[in-house]
């Protein structure tokens, strides 16, 4: 009983910040938080096997493929958190509100009778008590999830596959295109330049000067440039004359 | 160990899932605002298992761990596929199928 | 009991139809419908330009074929035993639906016999009338289809042996007075004339209709012959519902009162046209079948009361319009409703009153013909005017017409030793030996006819001449004449018929033999007061008309009584207010109410079901989570529910 009420606010606070945080990485992390919580408490609750299970299952695999998505689709998309729907978030507490009220005072009220416990059912042992449930009592179910898995399988492969509609452009093509790009946008058709050319800091935030001293802003990232961490080369150039100097006295 | 304070927060844990689903617009988080809230019958059923003593409640959340890993690979493939065609995840943004 | 068994019947007694078969001439009896109705199909079938340069002839031809064909059948029935003179003859069987057969058969009797000469005879006399007066009309050969098209159907009429059949006709001659009456369609009046015409027989034939239908209900039959077996059986009620039902389609067909108004409009039609249905046959079939039902009349007090009724109205009501008309053809219409309203009422007075009703019918069909012959004549002289304020001394223009008409003339107001003297004469008796009160009306009658006749023949031959410079009268051809002078001997000979009482002798069989009646007066002291009256209306018009100045234009400043007879005694008024005004204003709240009530509500409820669910369907939003809320709301209400029902 410890366990759970030591775990319970956790769970339940990090189950309410599943609702206001906007980045869907962290959204993820506190659904982390709320599942292991959980297959702890299973185990308080004579349930070892779904313990390991909720573990590996969910929080190994599940979540994992959550976090695979967030990035795939981009773990900078976060969510607005403004409300679109007129009334709907209001409408939306005040229901869910109700029915938590509802749900809980009627489960409250619900005597449960006596605790039969598990010491019996489990004296074979857990594992082999559920599995004794699984392959006699629910061996059709169990033999129909393994075809509703393929199907899962098949389905996500489906969805995921992509149709190609185009022939896939080969190297020739692209240096065509390139050049096409060149004489009707002007677009440069090289490789962009390499970024800075002093290795004294990280130097992928370090532009590379054009042979006229100006710096290139082609030569870094877009990323970098939009954090702003972009370091300028004139500042860099401060101490050049005494780290030209040191140089020379070193030689 | 009474049986009614895991109830409850099975209950809690429910309606802040369907909260969740209700007023998050990233798809993504809808999903696992789904998950939270069949995690959260998931302990219903092994607190139920609990105290009748056996184990046919487990069975139950075992299985529906199961049809949740289905549900959620062929649900995040949706969404990956619409993420794809329209460069949102906004779950509002797909609708068009209105007055 | 048939008459074949019994040739001498009491006096009062209803005698049963009880036609023995026909054969030898009798069996070619189809051939008098067949013929005009030939002629008409042919002419109507190959159209109006391939067949105008024949068309008269062939028209004219069939009918005197079948004059010809009903004169054989009418000396072949005169050479027969006086009980053996009613000839059935079965056609075929129209159609059978359960206990229902309606059979094509004929009845020829005493009765129809002399209906078969007058149609035959003056409609072929009509036909050939017709040649003259229509030779200059492009569409005469439609003209000649129309007229055969009528004989055929009238022929139908007095032919058939059965209910049905005569409505068969009855509605082929309503058909073809249509037809004929809007003949010159292009003039808008007469083709609301026919309109009217067929309208307000339409009334009529609703009754014909009814009647056929409860007839046939309480007997089991339609056919005369089964029908006057059993109709002693039926109940007085019965018997007077369907007295009245025949007695409201006589009134359409014979323009009496109340389904008179479209009489007078008729006169739109050809002349020929007017001579031939509104005034010798298509008008006569109302006292046809008054007289034809004598079976059931006989029955019903109730019945024979109204006839009586009816015909003592329209035969005054038709001659105080007479004596307002200036027009010559709505004079001679006037005066065929005031005529048929006489045959109304001798039908009306039973035994007593067919045969002489018969007898008027007779000697009417041949001295109206005439004279509306006789205006066609003037018309066709004074260059289609009608007006006979603009006549005037014609006599000397037109020596023929002027002769002839006089003849018509004097039968019409009963000049004694003409036709018209005998047979009215026997009327106004009958009337009298009724009841004094009708006696009186039918005397009234007869003087007001010889004034307004004698108007007619003052404006239009005596008098001093009021025609324009530019007309030039002339006699009409031959073609024309010589039908006009048949006429006119037989309207001075009809009386002949009367000779040695033959008529009532040979009606007898149809219609029964009259219980002799003891009159107040004697006879000849009738004749005298009739004669006497006659001599009034005629001194009346002399001093009226012929002394004093005709104006060519009708004055205006006019007592009430000439405004009224003008206005046809508000005939087509009392129609309008009390008829088509409430239909119109029924009709149009009737539309109004479609379309504000019941349009209201189906456009209403449209309106507010689109409403709702333009409002509802915002409901709809496309948004996932919307809906995700309803479902959420549901399922609280659900949880709710739950605990109520645990609760309690």
């Amino acid at each position: 009983m410890i366990a759970f009420w030591v775990l319970a606010p956790i769970m339940v606070l990090a189950a309410l910040g599943i609702l206001v945080v906007r980045k869907a990485v962290h959204a993820a992390l506190l659904l982390a938080v709320v599942m292991i919580s959980l297959a702890i408490l299973y185990l308080v609750q004579d349930a070892p096997f779904l313990f390991a299970v909720q573990i590996i299952v969910y929080t190994g695999a599940i979540l994992m493929l959550f976090l695979f998505v967030v990035m795939l689709v981009g773990v900078d998309a976060s969510d607005s958190l403004v409300e679109t729907i007129r009334g709907q978030r209001a409408m939306a507490l005040v229901v869910g509100v109700l029915f938590g009220v509802t749900l809980a005072l009627g489960v409250a009220q619900v005597s449960v009778g006596a605790i039969a416990g598990l010491s019996e059912a489990n004296s074979d042992g857990n594992v082999e008590g559920l599995a004794q449930l699984l392959f006699k009592d629910y061996v059709f179910a169990f033999e129909v999830t393994s075809a509703l898995l393929i199907t899962a399988a098949m389905g996500a492969m489906v969805l995921a596959h992509r149709e190609r509609l185009t022939p896939k452009p080969s190297q020739a093509d692209l240096a065509r295109r390139r050049m096409r790009d060149y004489a009707e946008h002007g677009r440069h058709p090289g490789p962009l330049p390499n970024p800075g050319v002093f290795a004294r800091h990280n130097a992928v935030d370090t532009p590379a000067l054009l042979p006229d001293g100006t710096p290139s802003e082609a030569s870094i990232s877009r990323v970098l440039a939009a954090r702003g961490t972009v370091q300028s080369a004139p500042e860099l150039a401060d101490d050049i004359e005494q780290l030209y100097t040191g140089e020379e006295d070193e030689k | 160990m009474s049986a009614t304070p895991f109830l409850v927060l099975s209950a809690i844990l429910f309606t802040i899932g369907c909260v969740g689903v209700l007023t998050r617009r990233n798809a993504i988080v809808v999903f696992m605002c789904v998950e939270l809230m069949l995690n959260a019958s998931n302990l219903a059923l092994v607190t139920f298992s609990r105290v009748h003593g056996n184990l046919d409640g487990q069975v139950a959340a075992f299985f529906v761990m199961v049809v949740a890993a289905a549900e959620v690979v062929v649900g995040l493939a949706i969404i990956m596929t619409i993420f794809r065609t329209r460069r949102s995840a906004s779950v509002d943004d797909a609708s068009l199928l209105k007055y | 009991m048939g008459i074949s068994m019994s040739p001498v019947l009491s006096e009062g007694a209803v005698p049963v139809v009880a036609p023995s078969s026909g054969d030898g001439v009798f069996s070619l009896l189809w051939l008098v419908i067949a013929l005009p109705a030939l002629g008409a199909a042919v002419i109507l079938v190959l159209g109006n330009r391939r067949t105008s340069a024949w068309a008269h002839l062939l028209g004219t031809a069939t009918v005197a074929g079948s004059f010809l064909l009903s004169l054989v059948a009418f000396f072949a029935l005169l050479g027969r035993d006086e009980g053996d003179r009613s000839v059935g003859q079965h056609l075929y069987t129209w159609f059978e639906a359960g206990r229902f057969t309606a059979d094509i058969g004929f009845l020829l009797d005493p009765l129809s016999a002399l209906f078969l000469l007058l149609i035959t005879g003056v409609g072929g006399l009509i036909h050939v009338y017709s040649i003259g007066y229509m030779a200059h009309d492009e569409r005469r050969a439609r003209f000649f289809a129309y007229l055969n098209l009528f004989v055929a159907a009238m022929v139908m009429l007095v032919l058939s042996d059965n209910y049905l059949g005569l409505f068969l006709g009855w509605e082929g001659v309503g058909l073809a007075s249509y037809l004929l009456i809007g003949f010159w369609q292009h003039k808008d009046s007469a083709a609301v004339a026919a309109k009217k015409a067929f309208v307000v027989n339409r009334v009529g034939d609703m009754g014909m209709v009814l009647a056929v239908s409860l007839i046939f209900a309480t007997f089991g039959s339609v056919s005369f012959e089964g029908v006057s077996e059993v109709a002693a059986g039926a109940s007085e009620a019965t018997l007077a519902v369907i007295g009245l039902l025949l007695l409201l389609a006589a009134c359409g067909k014979s323009a009496q009162v109340p389904l008179q108004s479209w009489l007078l409009d008729a006169m739109e039609g050809p002349t020929p046209v007017s001579a031939l249905i509104h005034a010798a046959t298509m008008v006569t079939a109302g006292v046809y079948l008054v007289v034809r039902s004598n079976f059931i009349f006989e029955r019903t007090e109730l019945g024979q009361g109204a006839v009586v009724i009816v015909g003592v109205v329209t035969l005054l009501f038709g001659a105080i319009i007479g004596c307002a008309k200036d027009d010559i053809k709505k004079v001679l219409a006037a005066s065929t409703m005031s005529q048929i309203g006489y045959m109304m009422l001798a039908a009306g007075l039973g035994v007593a009153g067919y045969a002489f009703a018969i007898f008027h019918l007779l000697t009417h069909g041949f001295f109206k013909a005439n004279m509306f012959l006789g205006a066609g004549s003037v018309m066709h002289a004074m260059d289609d005017d009608v007006d006979m304020r603009h006549y005037g001394a014609l006599r000397k223009a037109l020596p023929v017409t002027f002769l002839t008409f006089a003849m018509g003339y004097l039968a019409i107001i009963g000049f004694p030793g003409f036709s018209g003297f005998w047979s009215k004469d026997k009327i106004i008796e009958s009337a009298f030996g009724e009841n004094l009160w009708i006696g009186l009306a039918a005397l009234a009658g007869a003087g007001i006819t010889a004034f307004y006749m004698t108007r007619l023949m003052i404006m239009t031959f005596l008098a001093e001449k009021r025609w324009a410079p530019d007309v030039h009268p002339h006699e009409a051809p031959k073609v024309m004449t010589v039908p006009l002078m048949v006429l006119a001997a037989l309207s001075v000979l009809g009386g002949l018929l009367l000779l040695g009482g033959w008529i009532t002798d040979w009606l007898a069989p149809v219609v029964g033999v009259a219980e002799h009646h003891v009159l107040p007066l004697p006879a000849i002291a009738y004749t005298l007061i009739v004669t006497a009256t006659v001599a009034v209306g005629i001194a009346v018009a002399w001093v009226f008309v012929m002394k004093r100045d005709i104006p060519r234009e009708a004055p205006q400043e006019v007592s009430f009584v000439t405004r009224a007879a003008r206005a046809d005694l508000y005939g087509d008024a009392a129609n309008e207010a009390l008829l088509m005004r409430p239909g119109n204003t029924m009709v149009e709240s009737l539309i109004t109410f479609d379309d504000h009530g019941v349009d209201g509500v189906v456009d209403g409820t449209g309106s507010a079901a689109m409403g709702m669910s333009g409002t509802f369907r915002k409901v709809q939003t496309g948004y996932v989570r919307s809906y995700a809320l309803s479902l959420l709301s549901g399922a609280l209400l659900v949880v709710l529910a739950l605990l109520a029902v645990n609760l309690v």
